[in-house]
């Protein structure tokens, strides 16, 4: 470190590749001093000024404030709150057009002056040395102090580092063409960018402080030389005009020779770099107690008729700056009296400045220069033509990197290849743009990959997330599936013991089974021919299951009155049940068509072996679920007044062959019809309700409605198919045997599964 | 006579050395096959990390796995609507397959969305609670239920369970924060 020393002190310092020489065109405003408005009428504060996020109100609209009054407070470490520029009453607070490319508009405090510039109360601190550090950064933050470079990242934390700090380097470069705000504030306010800067250096007690200035403001370098000769620490670093030297990293290297690497954080190398403005700020709010609530503006281009530097209120809206400035009206060259040349106003300056889409943008702690130019002075119509691979833009970079290499890569959004070539090193400076003999906008193109490529850096995360949940949520379901067969196991294995003891109960029980193998064997009798045998087994099996339960049930309580509540559940059962099997039926063809039961236990049972099935083939029940999903979503509402008209209908009428018949062949074709014509009901498994609000449906035809069943019958079945809670409830009850044949029923299944599929392939195109 | 019987010698140390060596080399090969086996394919993980993890169902896989691994099998791989002809590009690189032009069974829309409930129609049914595949939906039974924006996916499974149509899918607004440099959606003001 003693050999930088040395360099600096003999003024010899170091140079980055690259930069460019653009026309200065600060004469325009640097011989004026800088000019005082009036005060506006309407003052537009954003709430976010700074890199980082808004803080929370602190007023509302309709109250006055104080010039200075905090408007906004801090909850949060990168956040900055905003202050009254004057006195005055908030008139709104509404999202409105900001200071940023996109013309997006962010949340604004609409503050209306009063005229009466009213302070609020203030205490001046005259020595800073008698406070602690960490009232120091408290009164920064408090102030609402961001980088007034440009950057706007709040200074409390920058300053708040913990990390040995070896140089404090002030940054007075301003290097871009047409910006003197930092020249003009250095001469006029020198003796406080002198206090601020002591009281960095007792914040951060560094070894060295280098003000870093370039020469063409030579009346600026010998004001600082002056002031600061009481403060050995301090060297005033006077470097070649070059664009961009003022870039953060660029000037490390011109005043200590260090190249920062890629993505590191100055303070971890022992550098903290602050513009000279933000160090007037620190003075002002440490010790007078004034918060940033004004900054320098350079007011610039030929189109002014009196271009300077003013003393701008922060929200003062850009129009009025222009104004104040007498912006002369675009001069109509052309020869064709239609077309009025609209006035190009860039916030910033010409390299790294952006075009403003409207005047009504408020001025923010992060703006040191409005450009009003001619058209000659910077033509806005600059047609792109191709590369022609001259080089020239990687000799001008100050990053070292290679433009036209990052031109082919981002247009082409080949993101590898930006990541090899570092394209977030760039720093945005516009030299590479500048000197390109295309006229391609490169640093258009970068910006435009960067946030794509931060984009998808979020999408990114966002998926993880949602994979994670995803499968969160399948283990949790797929637990209280396990949960749910343990006690469904449980409660069959409870009713198995029961039947196996001597008790009249299972007497009952076993007559009960009895009787079923008998009505089972006639009902073989009637269509021998159709029933296959797995379903004559099947019906067997369920048949005498139920019996088993119903006579359980039946026998705990008196039999006429079970009777009736049993033949109520059963219908109901009954008809869900019906619905689930020619669900499972329709979906998978391995499992056998059940035919229309009347009994729904038997067909639970059935579902209940289907859908066990179904568990262990996961992945293709998965996909059939997804199948069924879609399906179910249409028939989801049908479904629910189907079942309630299902049982109903099951209630009042005993299904006949017929009807059944005309069932099955027509259920899926008016599923869709029922949809419209069935208001959503409630999910209700009260039967009795839902009974009497069908009693006006009884009207229609008794085809209909077993129509409206069957399509219950499908809904129900998709939906037990994949939730099995409704079945709980649903008690079964004494097995009603149907009329209907088994061929009939399973046509009616076929023709359903056939529905399905279309259905499906409905759904998916 | 001894120079042949040497020469038989060294041929058949040379054979037996060899010989020793190739089975060692083979037991070792032998060995590591069986202990360092890759459990599941590798593949059918980086084609997940590719999907977009929205766990829509348009695909007609049930979420972005099964579709993966449906991919590694030998599916087509521009069914992902919500992965866009990016994703397809992705996959076709990975998988050395010809990029396809996205399935028009898909809607062209893809602009990012996320679900909305109008909550004076909400009757707290829970049926979308149990649609989504995410979990991003708050709410029980017979309490009002509402989308939690950052975990929704836009995925849509949750618009038809409703019964009383009260989902609707709202494009995702565009902010400072996610502005893309997109210079014609400026609104441009003309100065006077």
């Amino acid at each position: 470190m003693e050999s930088i020393i040395k360099r600096i002190t003999h003024g010899q310092f170091w140079n980055f590749h690259g930069g460019i020489h653009p026309p200065e065109q600060k004469f325009l405003t640097k011989n004026k001093p800088i000019r005082t408005l009036s005060l506006p009428e309407q003052l537009i504060l954003p709430l976010q000024q700074h890199i980082g996020q808004s803080g929370k109100l602190l007023v509302s609209v309709g109250d006055y404030v104080l010039k200075g009054q905090a408007l906004t407070f801090s909850t949060h470490a990168m956040t900055v709150p905003v202050h009254a520029p004057t006195s005055g009453t908030i008139t709104a607070i509404k999202p409105s057009a900001i200071a940023h490319p996109s013309g997006l508009s962010g949340m604004c405090i609409f503050l209306a002056s009063d005229g009466l510039d009213k302070w609020k109360k203030r205490e001046v601190c005259q020595d800073h040395r008698s406070l602690t550090k960490q009232q120091i950064i408290d009164k920064i933050l408090s102030a609402g102090i961001a980088g007034m470079g440009g950057a706007g990242f709040p200074t409390h934390i920058k300053v708040n580092t913990h990390n040995p700090i070896n140089y404090l380097i002030i940054n007075a470069a301003e290097c871009e063409p047409y910006i003197t705000a930092d020249d003009l504030l250095i001469r006029e306010q020198s003796a406080s960018i002198f206090d601020g800067i002591n009281i960095l250096d007792t914040l951060l007690s560094p070894k060295h402080i280098l003000i870093g200035i370039e020469d063409n403001k030579p009346e600026a370098i010998q004001v600082l030389q002056q002031v600061c000769k009481s403060n050995e620490k301090i060297k005033v670093c006077v470097l070649p005009t070059k664009y961009p030297t003022g870039g953060e990293k660029q000037l490390i290297q011109m005043l200590t020779g260090q190249e920062v690497p890629s993505g590191a954080i100055t303070s971890k190398l022992g550098i903290v770099m602050q513009n000279i403005a933000t160090c007037f700020a620190i003075a002002d709010a440490v010790i007078n107690d004034t918060p940033l609530i004004r900054r320098v503006v350079t007011v610039s281009g030929q189109a002014l008729k009196k271009p300077q530097n003013v003393w701008a209120l922060l929200g003062t809206p850009v129009n009025y700056l222009l104004k104040q400035c007498h912006l002369q009206k675009p001069v109509n060259s052309n020869k064709n009296q239609d077309y009025r040349p609209k006035q190009q106003l860039i916030m910033g300056g010409p390299m790294m400045g952006f075009s403003l889409a409207s005047d009504n943008v408020p001025i923010v702690k992060t703006t040191n220069c409005i450009l009003a130019p001619s058209e000659q002075e910077i033509p806005t119509d600059s047609k792109e033509v191709e590369c022609i691979r001259c080089g020239q833009c990687a000799d001008a970079c100050p990053a070292q990197l290679l433009p036209q290499e990052l031109q082919w890569s981002a247009k082409a959004k080949d993101q590898q290849a930006l990541d090899k070539l570092n394209l977030f090193d760039c720093i945005e400076c516009g030299a590479c743009a500048y000197v390109c003999p295309s006229q391609i906008p490169l640093v258009h193109y970068y910006r435009i990959a960067k946030s794509e490529i931060r984009q998808q850096q979020v999408q990114n995360l966002q998926a993880e997330k949602a994979k994670m949940r995803f499968e969160a949520r399948k283990l949790r379901l797929d637990k209280e599936k396990l949960v749910r067969e343990a006690k469904h196991k449980k409660a069959a294995e409870a009713r198995k013991a029961k039947m196996a003891t001597n008790t009249p109960e299972a007497s009952n029980a076993k007559s009960a089974v009895a009787a079923a193998l008998a009505r089972v064997k006639a009902k073989k009798a009637q269509s021998v021919d159709n029933i296959t045998d797995k379903t004559a087994i099947d019906d067997n099996k369920d048949q005498v299951v139920n019996e088993q339960t119903n006579a359980l049930q039946s026998s705990n309580s008196s039999p006429n009155k079970d009777n009736d509540k049993a033949d109520k559940r059963n219908q109901v059962a009954a008809a869900i049940a019906r619905a689930k099997a020619k669900k499972l039926a329709a979906k998978k063809p391995f499992i056998q068509e059940e035919p229309e039961q009347g009994s729904s236990k038997q067909e639970k049972v059935n579902n209940k072996t289907g859908a066990k099935n179904e568990q262990q083939k996961t992945e293709k029940t998965n996909s059939k679920d997804a199948g069924i999903n879609k399906e179910t979503k249409i028939d989801k509402k049908a479904k629910i007044a189907a079942t309630i008209a299902k049982a109903k209908a099951k209630k009042l009428a005993k299904a006949s062959e017929d009807m059944q018949e005309n069932n099955k062949k027509k259920e899926k074709k008016t599923s869709t019809k029922k949809i419209e014509n069935v208001k959503p009901a409630p999910l209700d498994n009260n039967i009795h309700d839902s009974g009497l609000t069908i009693d006006d449906k009884k009207a229609e035809s008794q085809s209909n409605k077993k129509i409206r069943i069957a399509a219950a019958i499908v809904k129900a079945k998709a939906k037990k198919a994949s939730q099995t809670k409704q079945t709980k409830n649903k008690k079964a009850t004494s097995p009603k045997p149907n009329d209907g044949d088994d061929k009939k029923k399973r046509i009616a299944a076929a023709v359903a599964k056939a529905k399905a599929k279309k259905q499906q392939h409905g759904e998916s195109n | 006579m001894a120079g042949i019987i040497d020469s038989i010698l060294f041929t058949l140390i040379a054979i037996g050395v060899l010989g020793t060596m190739s089975l060692l080399f083979g037991a070792l090969l032998g060995y590591a096959s069986v202990k360092f086996k890759v459990k599941g394919d590798p593949l059918v993980e980086q084609l997940d990390e590719l999907l977009p993890q929205t766990q829509c169902g348009q695909c007609g896989y049930p979420g972005c796995k099964p579709y993966a691994q449906a991919i590694a099998d030998g599916e087509a791989i521009n069914k992902c609507a919500p992965g866009g002809d990016d994703t397809i590009k992705k996959i076709a690189a990975l998988m050395g397959v010809e990029v396809q032009p996205l399935d028009e069974s898909h809607a062209s829309d893809n602009t990012p969305k996320v679900a909305f409930i109008i909550e004076e129609d909400c009757i707290g049914c829970t049926k979308c609670i149990q649609a989504c595949p995410v979990d991003a939906i708050l709410g029980a039974a017979k309490q009002m239920h509402t989308i939690i924006i950052d975990e929704c996916t836009g995925c849509d499974l949750c618009v038809a369970p409703c019964p009383v149509d009260c989902i609707e899918m709202v494009p995702i607004q565009q902010t400072v924060q996610n502005w893309q440099w997109d210079l014609n959606s400026i609104p441009v003001v003309e100065i006077d």
